[in-house]
């Protein structure tokens, strides 16, 4: 592909397209119902709770 | 038979090192490769006398693999204590100039042994192991490939090795943060795609539905970092088995294909892996979730879409298009809204907690790290203004600010890290001292502050002397006059980054006495309750 079009390409199709998937992040996680799926996200480091004198579960 | 798998492959390994330094095309690849066979070959040694003829024991597969992460620890802090005291030398080279012993312990050399020991050693080597310690336990799931984490651990070990004494031999391709040769880049990379079949792998089979934001970081440092690594070193060998290479690129454009990978170094290297362990260890270090989980998740895309194009205002006034070095200014300004919205998430985590600020050393290890994580991703892009940079560039400021990321931000997470690894490793009730946590944090913390304000004084002064002007248009100043105005500043760094090497060693004996079990007798910190026994549930 000559630079040209490659970079034409890029700055058009390109750019569209991660700024789409951008904006389609920022909307997810606004969406209703959200905010419990992230709760629970959150939470995933502290349910596995390895003890201090504990080994692995 | 334990163990034979390995030694063959390391024995096999030795055997090829000996037969690329019989037919070495220069003395240097046929010293470097010398020294490859060296270390293999006692790594063959030490594992033929580990072999135990009868029958394996029973290894229990079911739980966490915690061998390799257990290594990581120790090679963390091992390369910490190196990567500081040559930290200390070539400053004091600065300052002593008498100290450059020749010819393998010039500034030249020993400059980017510093960098590497600190930033691929200390900083990789934390960011290997704390991925797998956090890849697991957020997966629920045992590391994926069964011996390929040691491959991965000691792979990468033989890479470090491989790039200090090929400095120190004289050998460098000239790329910042990218100085090993061609035969060295191959290694890294075989290294690096074990390391995401590795990391990939244990995510693919993991019990838990969602994945979890410290591995969406550390995924994306790993392959960015593996796209980096192979563009920016494309290069030709002069001869097949030569210490010699000529990149692909040429001029400006290979200027930029450098800072391109330089700054993303930075960014995904020292700033997206390491936020993978700040939502790992802050949150559970505070036992509380993370501020905001969707907060994180925005920081998280908004950091990869912008980072990568920050790279040109490495070369702001130089020959790149000018519209190239506004697009690198405006981008690294850009990135002040993920950085801020991470340091917000992370701070805002304590939210409610901030009483563990006083009675948790580890806390305030974590929390000082994330703050200097803000103020180094503020200085930044201020830096990357052009008219900012006129001053800046080129000057001691620039170290500063590097170090005040480097120390502050990347240090003293990955400190906060192994205090809260190393005694949950080794299944002990906890550190060896809370006290000396305390000691380390506030060595730690003088040496940066010394370091980098000296720093803005003397790049300051640095700069402005560049540029001074009389009223008939010659410059006020000689080059060798800026160079002796600076000497005062060069002595009080040595003693900032003494300072913080000592911390470092009072943490190597901190958790050296950990692993053997030993617990300090000392009046505990008023309201810390982490420091006591806690029992198993």
């Amino acid at each position: 592909m000559e630079y040209e079009a490659f970079r034409q390409f890029a700055d058009s199709w390109g750019l569209l397209y991660l700024v789409i998937v951008f904006l389609g992040v920022i909307v997810m996680v606004f969406l209703p119902g959200a905010k419990e799926k992230a709760q629970n996200a959150a939470n995933i480091p502290l349910r596995d709770d390895t003890p201090l004198d504990g080994g692995p579960e | 038979m334990r163990n034979i798998g390995g030694t063959l492959v390391v024995g096999l390994g030795t055997f090829i090192a000996v037969l690329l330094a019989a037919f070495a095309q220069d003395n240097a690849f046929r010293l470097h490769m010398s020294v490859v066979a060296l270390v293999l070959g006692l790594a063959t040694i030490y594992m033929l006398r580990q072999i135990k003829f009868g029958p394996a024991p029973v290894e229990d597969k079911s739980g966490y693999m915690d061998g390799p992460i257990r290594v990581g620890s120790i090679l963390t802090m091992f390369w910490g204590i190196i990567g500081f005291t040559v930290g200390v030398l070539i400053a004091s080279q600065m300052a002593w100039p008498q100290l450059n012993l020749e010819p393998f312990l010039t500034f030249g050399r020993v400059r980017p042994l510093h960098t590497s020991a600190v930033v691929f050693a200390f900083g990789g080597t934390a960011l290997i192991t704390t991925s797998m310690y956090v890849v697991q336990r957020t997966s629920r799931a045992r590391l994926f490939g069964g011996n390929l984490a040691w491959f991965v651990m000691w792979g990468y070990q033989l890479f470090i090795v491989m790039a200090a004494t090929g400095y120190l031999l004289g050998i460098t391709q000239s790329r910042e943060y990218a100085e090993p040769e061609w035969y060295v880049d191959i290694w890294l990379t075989i290294v690096w795609v074990a390391y995401l079949v590795l990391f990939m792998g244990t995510l693919m089979k993991r019990k838990e539905p969602h994945i979890y934001v410290a591995n969406w970081f550390y995924l994306a440092f790993i392959v960015t970092i593996a796209m980096l690594h192979i563009v920016n070193n494309l290069a030709m060998p002069v001869s097949f088995l030569g210490s010699k290479s000529y990149s692909l690129f040429a001029g400006v454009q290979d200027a930029l294909t450098q800072w391109w990978y330089g700054h993303n170094a930075v960014g995904f290297f020292l700033t997206a892996g390491f936020l993978g362990m700040m939502y790992y260890f802050l949150p559970k270090q505070a036992e509380r979730p993370v501020y905001s989980y969707r907060l994180s998740i925005i920081h998280f895309w908004a950091l990869i879409f912008l980072y990568i194009w920050a790279g040109p205002h490495h070369l702001l006034y130089t020959a790149l298009p000018d519209w190239a070095q506004t697009l690198g200014m405006v981008f690294s300004i850009m990135l002040w809204m993920p950085s801020w919205g991470g340091m917000i998430n992370g701070l805002m985590t304590l939210s409610g907690a901030w009483d563990k600020m006083r009675s948790d050393p580890i806390i305030r290890m974590m929390v000082i790290s994330v703050a200097f994580y803000g103020m180094s991703t503020f200085e930044g892009p201020v830096m990357a203004i052009k008219a900012v940079n006129g001053l800046s560039h080129y000057t001691d400021w620039t170290i500063g600010h590097v170090h005040s990321g480097a120390l502050g931000w990347v240090g003293m997470i990955s400190f906060g890290a192994l205090y809260f690894m190393v005694p949950r490793l080794w299944n002990r009730s906890g550190l060896y001292s809370q006290r000396m946590v305390n000691w380390h944090f506030w060595l730690a913390t003088l040496g940066i502050v010394i370091y980098a304000s000296v720093m803005w004084v003397s790049g300051i002064t640095q700069g402005l002397m560049w540029r001074e002007y009389d009223a008939q248009g010659f410059l006020v100043y000689s080059f060798a006059e800026t160079v002796a105005a600076m000497k005062p500043y060069y002595i009080i760094r040595v003693l900032g980054g003494s300072l913080y090497l000592i911390g470092g060693l009072i943490m190597a004996y901190n958790l050296t006495m950990t692993i053997l079990g030993h617990r300090r007798d000392e009046r505990p910190i008023p309201g810390n309750v982490a420091a006591n026994v806690q029992p198993a549930e």
